[in-house]
């Protein structure tokens, strides 16, 4: 018995958006047999994790601050692994876009202006950008692998935040603790309700949709599919390389730096040496949730949080460790990614093939009609 | 033990898990596999074999652990990547953030236990000369792994029919698929074997390096780890090299902290991160380095035609 | 040399009733094939007829869903290509099954079994490759090679296991002729010692020369075995088709307009690792008429495209002219807007992004030529399904859906779409790297009849292509690229296969290059 994939002739629609619904099923399945095997009731932990976030108010705003940095920088990556651009600084990139946007607070705490949230904002974009132009500009330039560029200025982003917190930037009246000032008033985003939720999710809302246009009707979008899709066709039809990695970097970094800034002047308040629980690299995951679609992110920013707010829920009600909720992470990113085979591929259990002892050579079939010319077009391309 | 030999033995000590982490992971790519889980794989190696080492009372039974556990988050990319066709580099994102995560679950009931430290083997006589004794001769069992790992390696590759197949499948897929090797076969096992060397750096840092458990403690050698792999140009020989020189690099950001230089400290400790991206845009202008080295198909997934 | 077809004893392989599908798909319908020790024996059909299907069988590449084979009159399984090298068959592939980054020993080392010995494999490799006069440098990378030195690689590592089966899929589509005559000698040589010969080409006249027997294929079904030599070329054809197939009508050239296209001392670096240097390019292409550059694969023709294109950058401006302008750093969107036109040689990926719709892969080359498809970086939808629609009811492209994934389309409703998408656009130049590839013959001739009658328009169309019968049927002006090297430019009818065949194989290249083997 093995298993056999077979590849559709074209992507199943409707397994586009049932793919990601089955992996958040299955890992809530998943999550039932860990908790089963550590003696807890499933069902009553399945509760208390994935149901209980949504049944009071409180605890539903909570979901919406928490999903707000995640669908910012989600809908970005969406954007960048789109183009097949592989940007997993974001964390870095939310980082500098706190310090930049952060430095008005901290530096002229006075400025009490209608300017100074535009001027703060604008400056975490544009610390966010400044930050994710690093490999966007050694990839272009050369050639370096964006993936370990941007990742190691993670890195670089925490300690500098960490010196700042530490160093320059510390309360002097702080009793020595790592922390910046508390932002004043005026240095605030607007809040809603009984005050959590911040104007930053009305501009996740905002981008999101904004995104989405973006990419489905913008000769700008088409070139970044294009580009994801078949770079050498992106080529051909007249839309450069550098300036889309350019365009994608600049994009992603900005919301992330723009996440950055409204955690600080949001929830936050200050700065400090943490001022993010993985935001950035959850958000990878809410970005393939999302089916690398600006409008999924929501739904897959929305889900994460979820899971960071059960994971807090089960450490209280079940003093099961929140660290389960980061295992939940990781699984539901393999599953989606399981799962997403389904949408390119038929999936069979096949039994014994004819007199194929070593397996060496027996090839799985291809189910559309052109596959041989697109492997000897391969080749013919050497 | 005279300062000089105790700056080699910790730069021997910060370049192991590296060297080890590196090699595995090129033998992965030479095969046109890119593995991005080996902060993942390696982070679960460290808190395995911790605990076991813990749990037994012995360092042995520790590495075994963290090889099975590297093997078994390997198989499981290997899964994803070669038997479902599923994009290398977000596999490979979902294995380092998976294994983050329970690393740091399983690890919480070990936090500030103590360890046990894997001992050091004296080769007779050897041992003995005058500084390179107990610098390179009086190690523990893994830093000499290491090295004959990477040497085992770099023969294999040169002589041996493996190694050809190797190469051939990371160079030209859809040719060794018509000629009849099983493709997906040969990665399993390569991606296998990386996963065993990720285990084992793992089980290096938390049996060796800080015999004890603490979160995180990967701190990026994964990522450096790979990053090794681009800069050595996928050699095996020059991957020591490399590892060597980062490991320099690592401590002499703790040393210039421990003397007292008026930097902060902050910065020295982002020292080998800056450091990786200065390697990786020093070599991508090398062409020459990279023309016969660079796996053609690394990244690619492979699903064979009729 | 016998070559009767009566007697079921003395065959060497039998292929009997082989069925293959694919899903719903019928590659192989129950197809029937006998070959004699000795014999040369073609498979011939159109692209997407079965033949690499079969082959693959019988190479033990794939499994047959029903049907057997027998060899040596014994019932056998195949289960792996090495279980077939080890019953004697050996296969030439047509793209190759070569490593560019290994040695030619360590490509062949991976075809023989046993222990990896370089020094000895070398030994024997030196010593096959002598006694066929096929020479070979066994430490030479084979990225270095030229494609009929690459070709010779696969033969050796076939010989060396002594086959009595020798499989060729397309060997002389990237030969010159005289390298294609000196490919039969060796084949008549192996048939003669008792080898045979599966030859699979799209090549009718050489298959009348060289083989004793033909079977047909036609959407997976025998439709006919025959004996070549008492065909002709068309009734070959007619069998493949299952019609006639139209033959390309040239209406009578105009006077020869003005140079729209023209290239001037070009040259450029390889491009990667793997790369061919352009070296000394000239080239003028006119309005009216079409003019060729014939080449082997892989000798500069597509480096020679993108810097026509624009994908590369040229020198200097003033060696790739458009229109009169100097072109050669604008990008490919300024050429496109001087009235220049280009399709790449690959569908998938290159003329046509594989996972995008019909309208979206209009818009691909469209989205600056003036058809308002774009406003305001908006795209305008119902414009470019409409344009998309336009395309493929005058190309007479087949899809299942209204804007169906290019990669669900077949090879030459893909060719022809691609084509038409710039046809349409009228382009006062056009340039087409490989037209007709790996497209069926109708789809060939309705891009061939598009090509001349929009030259005859009074476009300056120029054709990269290693067809040497689509050049003499369309060109008026013939060029011949080798390793970068262009030739002077030929009237058609001024010059001849065989003198096209010296010039491929490098006969103009002025500047002394590596020593050339007198025997290519």
């Amino acid at each position: 018995m093995r298993l056999v994939l077979e590849k559709r002739p074209e992507r199943n629609r409707w397994m586009q958006v049932a793919s990601p619904l089955l992996a958040v099923t299955l890992t809530v399945l998943f999550g039932c047999i860990l908790f089963a095997v550590r003696g807890i009731d499933p069902l009553h932990a399945i509760y208390v994790y994935f149901i209980g976030p949504l049944t009071t108010l409180w605890s539903i705003e909570e979901l919406i601050v928490k999903a707000t940095p995640l669908v910012l920088i989600g809908a970005g990556l969406a954007i960048c692994f789109r183009a097949d651009l592989w940007n997993i600084g974001a964390e870095g990139q939310l980082i500098a876009g706190a310090l930049a946007g952060g430095s008005i607070p901290i530096l002229a705490p006075h400025w009490d202006s209608s300017l100074a949230i535009p001027a703060m904002l604008l400056l975490g974009m544009l610390g966010g950008m400044a930050w994710a132009a690093v490999p966007a500009l050694l990839r272009n330039r050369f050639g370096a692998n964006e993936i370990l560029t941007s990742l190691m200025l993670v890195y670089v982003a925490q300690y500098l935040l960490d010196w700042l917190v530490r160093g320059p930037w510390r309360d002097p009246q702080g009793f020595n603790f790592p922390k910046s000032i508390s932002f004043n008033d005026w240095h605030l985003l607007a809040t809603f309700g009984d005050g959590r939720v911040h104007l930053g999710a009305v501009f996740a809302l905002v981008v999101a949709a904004v995104l989405a246009v973006f990419m489905a009707r913008t000769l700008k979008g088409f070139e970044i599919r294009a580009r994801g899709e078949a770079p050498r066709a992106s080529t051909f039809g007249g839309f450069s390389v550098p300036g889309t990695t350019w365009l994608c970097f600049g994009i992603s970094g900005a919301l992330a730096g723009l996440a950055g800034i409204c955690e600080v002047a949001g929830p936050v308040g200050q700065l400090q040496p943490t001022i993010s629980p993985g935001y950035g690299f959850t958000a990878i995951i809410v970005a393939f949730l999302g089916r690398l679609n600006p409008l999924g992110a929501l739904f897959g920013g929305l889900v994460l949080a979820v899971c960071y707010l059960g994971g807090e829920a089960a450490q209280v009600e079940l003093s099961i460790s929140e660290k389960t909720a980061q295992v939940f992470q990781g699984v539901l990113l393999f599953l989606i990614l399981a799962c997403d085979t389904l949408v390119r591929c038929r999936v069979r259990l096949e039994r014994g093939t004819q007199g194929s002892s070593s397996g060496q050579g027996a090839a799985p079939p291809l189910g559309i009609e052109d596959a041989g010319s697109r492997a000897a077009s391969e080749g013919a391309a050497r | 033990m005279n300062g000089l030999e105790a700056v080699l033995l910790t730069i021997i000590t910060a370049s192991t898990p590296l060297l080890l982490a590196a090699v595995g992971e090129l033998v992965t790519e030479r095969s046109g596999v890119l593995n991005l889980g080996v902060e993942g794989m390696m982070i679960m190696g460290a808190v395995t074999g911790f605990a076991a080492a813990h749990t037994t009372g012995s360092a042995a039974v520790g590495v075994a652990a963290a090889i099975a556990t590297g093997v078994a988050m390997a198989l499981l990319f290997a899964f994803l990547t070669q038997t479902l066709a599923a994009n290398q580099m977000a596999t490979g994102l979902a294995l380092t953030l998976f294994g983050i995560g329970l690393s740091g679950l399983i690890g919480q009931s070990f936090t500030g236990l103590p360890g046990v430290k894997l001992g050091a083997v004296y080769l007779p006589w050897l041992s003995d000369l005058p500084l390179v004794g107990p610098v390179l001769f009086a190690q523990d069992v893994l830093v000499y792994a290491s090295v004959a790992i990477t040497a085992a390696v770099a023969w294999m590759f040169k002589r041996t029919r493996s190694g050809l197949v190797i190469r051939a499948v990371g160079s030209n897929h859809h040719s060794a698929h018509a000629l009849g090797y099983d493709v997906a076969g040969v990665r399993y096992r390569c991606i296998a074997f990386g996963g065993a060397c990720a285990g084992l750096a793992g089980a290096y840092l938390s049996l060796v390096y800080t015999p004890q458990w603490i979160e995180n403690m990967a701190a990026g050698r994964g990522w450096i780890a790979l990053a090794l792999v681009v800069f050595a140009t996928w050699s095996p020989n020059r991957v020591a090299v490399g590892a060597y020189l980062f490991g320099t690099v690592w401590i002499m950001g703790l040393y210039a902290q421990a003397i007292g230089v008026a930097i902060a400290p902050q910065f020295l400790a982002s020292l080998p991160y800056l450091v990786t991206i200065a390697a990786l845009l020093a070599i991508s202008g090398n062409r020459t380095l990279t023309k016969v080295n660079t796996p053609a198909c690394i990244g690619q997934t492979f699903v064979p035609d009729r | 040399m016998e070559n009767t077809d009566d007697g079921a004893a003395g065959h060497l392989l039998e292929a009997e009733e082989i069925v293959k599908r694919f899903g719903d798909f019928t590659a192989n319908d129950r197809v029937s094939l006998r070959l004699r020790p000795g014999e040369i024996h073609a498979l011939l059909g159109e692209n997407g007829a079965g033949k690499s299907t079969l082959v693959k069988i019988i190479y033990g590449s794939l499994q047959p869903t029903a049907g057997r084979l027998r060899w040596h009159g014994e019932a056998v399984t195949v289960p792996s290509p090495a279980a077939a090298r080890a019953l004697g068959i050996g296969m030439v592939f047509q793209h190759f099954s070569l490593f560019d980054a290994l040695t030619v020993v360590e490509n062949i080392a991976l075809a023989v079994p046993g222990r990896f010995d370089r020094e000895a494999l070398a030994g024997r490799v030196a010593r096959v490759s002598e006694e066929y006069g096929l020479p070979l440098d066994p430490t030479a990378l084979v990225a270095d090679l030229p494609v009929g030195v690459r070709q010779r690689i696969e033969v050796v590592r076939c010989l060396l296991q002594e086959p009595c089966l020798l499989i060729m899929d397309e060997p002389t589509a990237v030969l010159t002729p005289q390298e294609a005559r000196q490919l039969f000698v060796t084949l008549r040589r192996l048939a003669d010692e008792g080898c045979a010969v599966l030859y699979i080409s799209h090549r009718l006249e050489e298959v009348r020369e060289l083989c004793h027997r033909a079977t047909i294929l036609r959407h997976g079904r025998v439709v006919a075995q025959v004996d070549p030599g008492a065909e002709t070329a068309g009734s070959l054809a007619r069998l493949m088709v299952g019609a006639d197939v139209q033959s390309v009508c040239v209406a009578a050239r105009e006077p020869s307009g003005v140079a729209a296209l023209t290239v001037t001392r070009l040259s450029l670096p390889a491009a990667g690792a793997f790369g061919v240097p352009l070296r000394n390019l000239s080239l003028e292409v006119r309005g009216g008429e079409v003019t060729a550059v014939a080449g082997v694969a892989g000798n500069g023709q597509s480096e020679l495209f993108e810097v026509l294109s624009g994908e590369r950058p040229a020198p200097t401006p003033e060696s790739v002219t458009i229109a009169g302008e100097p072109c050669g750093s604008r990008d490919i969107t300024e050429r496109r807007r001087l009235g220049a036109a280009f399709v790449p040689e690959e569908r998938l990926g290159h003329s046509a992004v594989p996972g995008f719709g019909l309208g979206e892969n209009v818009l691909l080359t469209r989205h600056a030529s003036g058809d308002g498809l774009v406003r305001t970086g908006f795209i305008n939808g119902g414009r470019t399904r409409a344009l998309a629609a336009r395309v493929t009811k005058r190309f007479d492209v087949r899809f299942s859906r209204q804007d169906q994934e290019a990669n669900a389309l077949s090879g030459g409703n893909l060719q022809k779409f691609v084509v038409g998408r710039e046809l349409d656009r009228k382009p006062r130049i056009l340039v087409i790297n490989q037209p007709t590839w790996g497209v069926d013959a109708g789809a060939a001739a309705l891009i061939r009849q598009a090509l001349v009658d929009r030259a005859r328009e009074g476009a300056a169309v120029l054709v990269i292509s290693q067809d040497l019968d689509e050049i003499f049927e369309i060109a008026d002006r013939i060029a011949v690229i080798s390793r970068g090297v262009l030739s002077d430019t030929f009237a058609a009818d001024g010059i001849d296969r065989e003198r096209i065949g010296m010039l491929m194989a490098g006969a103009h290249e002025a500047s002394p290059g590596p020593a050339r083997d007198p025997r290519t």
